[in-house]
């Protein structure tokens, strides 16, 4: 069931350079761009007003590019113009997203103190090495120092990004970047490990296309992500941090609540160049050319109606991804049908086949099922009737 | 009343290698001779050509009537008939052949002559035909009319020296074909008042009016309310309708008569009634005999055609059934595989014939297909003295029921320039040729004759052939019959379990050599599951080669946030798609492309 709850999400398109591998819609603009995108997106944000009439604002996050290139003051602007607009919950989780060197600790000071809570650092790598072939701006140093501006600062909730399976990585490799981040004091109270996809499109793509990723700079093989991915949750584990998805790690109560919105299918407006919103049964995304959204930001939207089949499959397929699975309750109480009328066969096909797990509560997927989540996913889809 | 005058009338087909302007020289001839405009030439033939695909019948006209106005002041009947152009069909070709009293040869003035050229005018030349040369595409830079005039005395001897020069896509030397056609084709002969005779040389169904038989009378008349019987046959029906073409439409009239070509409807409703090759004669008033050359096409090749979703068997059924009213040739009778389910064994007079229907069950009924490998008909000489015609490898007896096989042999011949000598006589020795003989054309051209497997030539010879002489070979056969051959069967069997549809005969030398490039092949279609999967050949229980699927490690996208959704969706949706492409055999899910993979061995070229 639906709450009153609303989340917000905020799309920050810039960034010093394109990195290699990144197909995110971003890219490099001067400072005249970004006033200009500030006003387009508060302009959005108060003709969205209707939108988040009547709901709580439960998370806002600042997502991009690099949401950071905005100076405090910026932030400021927007987070004070939704406070006006739309009633935020004094509990809110207000997430930013940050790029090493990108922010000065007067900035971080600011962003604290114009309210957000939550800071989310792409340090993606600790070797200089990998850093350089992956296209980022920064080295480890400049990561260290935003961390501690950033607890200087005042953030209690500190996300670090790393990125596994880089060309060229072993599992030793990875293992050094991970001990680094596990030495930061304080730890991180949480993690993002991803493995590298190679997205057409992306220098990346393009470089192994032409074979470039070859000897000492091979893809790491299925063998050895999967390896760095059982290793990563095993010494993560041990230090006290608890996977609660697919690709993250959080220190108990500081699961990235907003994330978690989008996997059990909160309601989120987007805002901003391209960015996308569910609204009850209303998928929407927004212009993705800039130059017709910094001219007219409420144009251009998109939308698309999810039938019940297309909810069913997004509330599988996302709640998988999710340690704690499917709960079966949360199911019947939002389709009026069990998960086992639905998907009886399917669960126990995958049950049997030790991907899936079933209990009172709900289902999950096993490790194994964790490596072949598009498998799994793939057979919750359902026929067209 | 008169009969038409048979002075006035020619019957002709063209005859030309694939390419060197058959189509273009038959459309002016058409436009010229003044039957359609050039504008409504095109209006005209595209209309009706979409009518006739509508209605599922011939794509291509068959026969067209024109009436030329020549310079002796006088009018005359042509009737233009066209013949398919491939090997595959060299009987209906021959039947087409005997419908006319001559025969226009069109040589490109670049290209010379080639394989399909000699082959075509020995035809035409065994059905007394007389044929007179035009050389074709004199515009273009590279036309040596003068050497391709040579070459023609030479290598045919034809007289060539007064052939008309043109370019038929430009219009040019139209004249001096159409005069020729008048002085060089012979009028018919036969008598109007004798026993009705006529040759069936095609016929289409019509849902309306029943099968159109395409017919030339040799002798005597025949008109509406004719009560005709199918000499082979033994069909007896009332004539409806007679009546001759005009452009893509039938035109109906009183009577067709000796030295005419033209259409009979008798509400015949089966066109397996209506054989071509076969003679129409009165019921009431019999000729003698029927005319020579009546053959009952046989099916050279056959392969397993089954419908990508099971559900889909009926409507596979109807459509080869609706395929067979126009073509006879087609031969289709239920099967049943443990890896495909139920399906059809169908029978092709050569390859192109089988990718032809292929292609229109799939374009026109808009059926999903799963093919197995053609196959050709093998004789299996049993102990016992029986002998089958297998047609599928599945149901080749055990080993110790046969005393020996036959495989079909056909005699071909390769037209190519002096420097691919090497390398196709290379490509002949490996597909099992026995060289017979090589005659130079001329100074730089040869003609290399050999005998060769058919089941060596059904898979992909054509386009080694092609890809060996950088597209300059051509190529020509004829089936000459069956030889004793040492051949197995090859199984493939996928996580231990044989796969019917995959298995097939080969020569027992090359069975090591399939069998390796077949499991490979397999293991780049076959993806990977949940478990290790081995993929094996093997020939009568013995393992030759094995590869294996190894099993899935991972399948995950890292990333899924808000926006990500509709794209991650999407990639699962595409995931799924991909399964419902896959025919389970056991617990492995196999890609359908995955059963004609065995067609795509020679990765040599």
């Amino acid at each position: 069931m639906k709450d009153d709850s609303l989340m917000l999400y905020l799309h920050v398109p810039f960034c010093v350079k394109k990195c290699n591998y990144c197909d995110f819609l971003s890219f490099a603009s001067g400072d005249d761009t970004k006033e200009r995108y500030v006003d387009a997106l508060c302009k959005e944000l108060v003709g969205r007003k209707q939108e988040m009439l009547g709901r709580r604002v439960s998370s806002i996050f600042f997502g991009g590019g690099t949401p950071s290139l905005l100076s405090h003051a910026r932030i400021r602007r927007i987070l004070d113009l939704i406070r006006r607009i739309a009633y935020v919950d004094k509990n809110a989780e207000i997430t930013m997203e940050c790029n090493p060197g990108t922010a000065t600790f007067e900035n971080l000071k600011g962003y604290r103190e114009a309210g957000v809570n939550r800071l989310s650092i792409g340090l993606q790598s600790a070797s200089s090495k990998e850093l350089k072939l992956l296209g980022r701006i920064h080295d480890y140093r400049t990561f260290l120092k935003t961390y501690q501006d950033a607890r200087k600062a005042g953030f209690l909730g500190v996300n670090v990004d790393l990125m596994s399976a880089i060309p060229g990585q072993d599992l030793a490799a990875f293992r050094e970047t991970l001990e680094s981040v596990l030495g930061l004091s304080p730890q991180p109270e949480h993690l993002s490990v991803y493995s590298l996809i190679l997205e057409e499109g992306t220098k990346f793509w393009q470089w192994d296309q032409e074979g470039r990723f070859q000897g000492d700079l091979a893809i790491p093989s299925e063998e050895v992500d999967r390896a760095i991915y059982a290793d990563t949750r095993e010494r993560l584990t041990k230090a006290g941090y608890e996977q609660y998805e697919i690709s993250n790690y959080a220190k108990p109560g500081f699961e990235c609540r907003h994330n978690l919105g989008y996997w059990t299918r909160r309601d989120y407006l987007g805002l901003g160049l391209g960015a996308a919103s569910l609204l009850s049964e209303v998928r929407y995304q927004n212009e993705t050319d800039i130059g017709k959204y910094l001219a007219d930001p409420l144009a251009g939207r998109s939308a698309q109606t999810l039938s019940k089949k297309d909810q069913m499959e997004e509330f599988l397929f996302l709640g998988l991804r999710k340690c704690k699975g499917v709960p079966k309750k949360e199911f019947l109480e939002c389709f009026g049908s069990s998960l086992s009328e639905v998907y009886s066969a399917v669960i126990e096909k995958n049950v049997s086949n030790g991907l899936l797990e079933e209990d009172e509560e709900g289902i999950r997927l096993t490790k194994r099922g964790m490596d072949l989540a598009n498998y799994v996913c793939a057979q919750f889809l359902l026929d067209e009737v | 009343m008169a009969h038409t005058d048979q002075s006035k009338i020619r019957n002709f087909c063209i005859i030309a290698h694939i390419d060197h302007g058959k189509s273009t020289l038959a459309d002016r001839i058409i436009e010229q001779t003044g039957l359609l405009t050039s504008r409504e030439m095109q209006a005209q033939v595209l209309d009706n050509m979409e009518l006739e695909r509508e209605r599922g019948i011939t794509i291509k006209a068959q026969a067209v009537r024109t009436v030329y106005k020549a310079k002796d002041g006088q009018e005359y009947i042509f009737n233009l008939i066209d013949t398919p152009g491939h090997v595959d069909f060299n009987y209906e070709v021959s039947r087409s052949l005997a419908a006319c009293d001559g025969a226009i040869l069109v040589v490109d003035a670049a290209q010379g002559i080639e394989a399909q050229t000699l082959a075509n005018v020995y035809l035409a030349l065994d059905h007394d035909l007389d044929v007179f040369p035009v050389i074709n595409k004199i515009d273009l830079p590279s036309a040596e009319p003068q050497r391709v005039i040579d070459e023609i005395e030479d290598v045919i001897g034809l007289e060539a020296q007064d052939a008309p020069l043109i370019s038929a896509k430009n219009g040019i030397g139209i004249d001096e074909v159409l005069e020729q056609i008048v002085q060089k084709v012979p009028a018919p002969k036969g008598d109007p008042n004798a026993p009705l005779q006529a040759l069936i040389f095609d016929c289409v169904y019509d849902s309306y009016k029943g099968v159109i038989v395409f017919c030339r009378i040799m002798e005597g008349t025949v008109k509406k309310g004719t009560e005709i019987l199918m000499m082979a046959t033994g069909a007896r029906e009332e004539v409806v309708e007679v009546g001759y073409f005009g452009a893509g439409q039938f035109i109906p009239c009183e009577e067709l008569s000796a030295g005419m070509v033209g259409y009979i409807t008798a509400s015949i409703k089966n066109v397996k009634d209506t054989a071509v090759g076969d003679t129409v004669t009165d019921a009431m008033n019999p000729c003698k005999e029927p005319l020579p050359g009546y053959k009952k096409v046989l099916s050279m090749v056959y392969c397993g055609i089954y419908p990508a979703d099971g559900a889909k068997y009926p409507d596979l059924r109807d459509a080869l059934e609706k395929l067979q009213l126009n073509d006879a040739s087609l031969f289709y009778e239920p099967e049943t595989s443990i890896a495909l389910g139920f399906g059809f064994r169908c029978g092709f007079l050569g390859l192109l014939h089988l990718e032809i229907i292929q292609e229109r069950l799939e374009r026109e009924y808009n059926l999903d297909l799963v093919t197995t490998a053609p196959g050709v008909v093998y004789k299996v000489h049993k102990t016992n003295g029986d002998v089958i015609e297998l047609t599928n490898p599945s149901n080749l007896p055990d080993p110790s029921e046969i005393e020996y096989m036959e495989e079909p042999i056909v005699s071909a011949e390769i037209m190519v320039t002096s420097e691919f000598i090497g390398s196709i006589m290379e490509l002949c020795q490996e597909r099992r040729g026995r060289y017979l003989g090589m005659e130079y054309i001329e100074g730089t051209r040869a003609l290399l004759k050999y005998e060769l497997p058919l089941n060596e030539i059904i898979y992909d010879f054509f386009d080694a052939l092609k890809s060996r002489s950088r597209g300059y070979a051509s190529f020509d056969y004829d089936i000459k019959g069956y030889e004793q051959s040492k051949l197995v069967k090859l199984d493939i069997l996928i996580n231990r379990e044989e796969v019917d549809a995959l298995s097939f005969i080969v020569h027992a030398d090359s069975a090591y050599e399939r069998g390796r490039k077949m499991c490979e092949k397999l293991k780049d279609e076959i993806p990977r599951h949940l478990f290790e999967i081995p993929i094996q050949a093997a020939v009568g229980g013995k393992i030759i080669a094995r590869e294996t699927v190894k099993a899935m490690r991972k399948d995950v996208l890292a990333k899924c946030y808000g926006g990500d959704i509709t794209r991650k969706k999407k990639l699962l949706e595409k995931q799924k798609e991909g399964k419902k492409r896959m025919r389970q055999v056991g617990n492995v899910e196999i890609p359908q492309k995955a059963f004609m993979s065995v067609l795509k061995l020679d990765d040599k070229d």
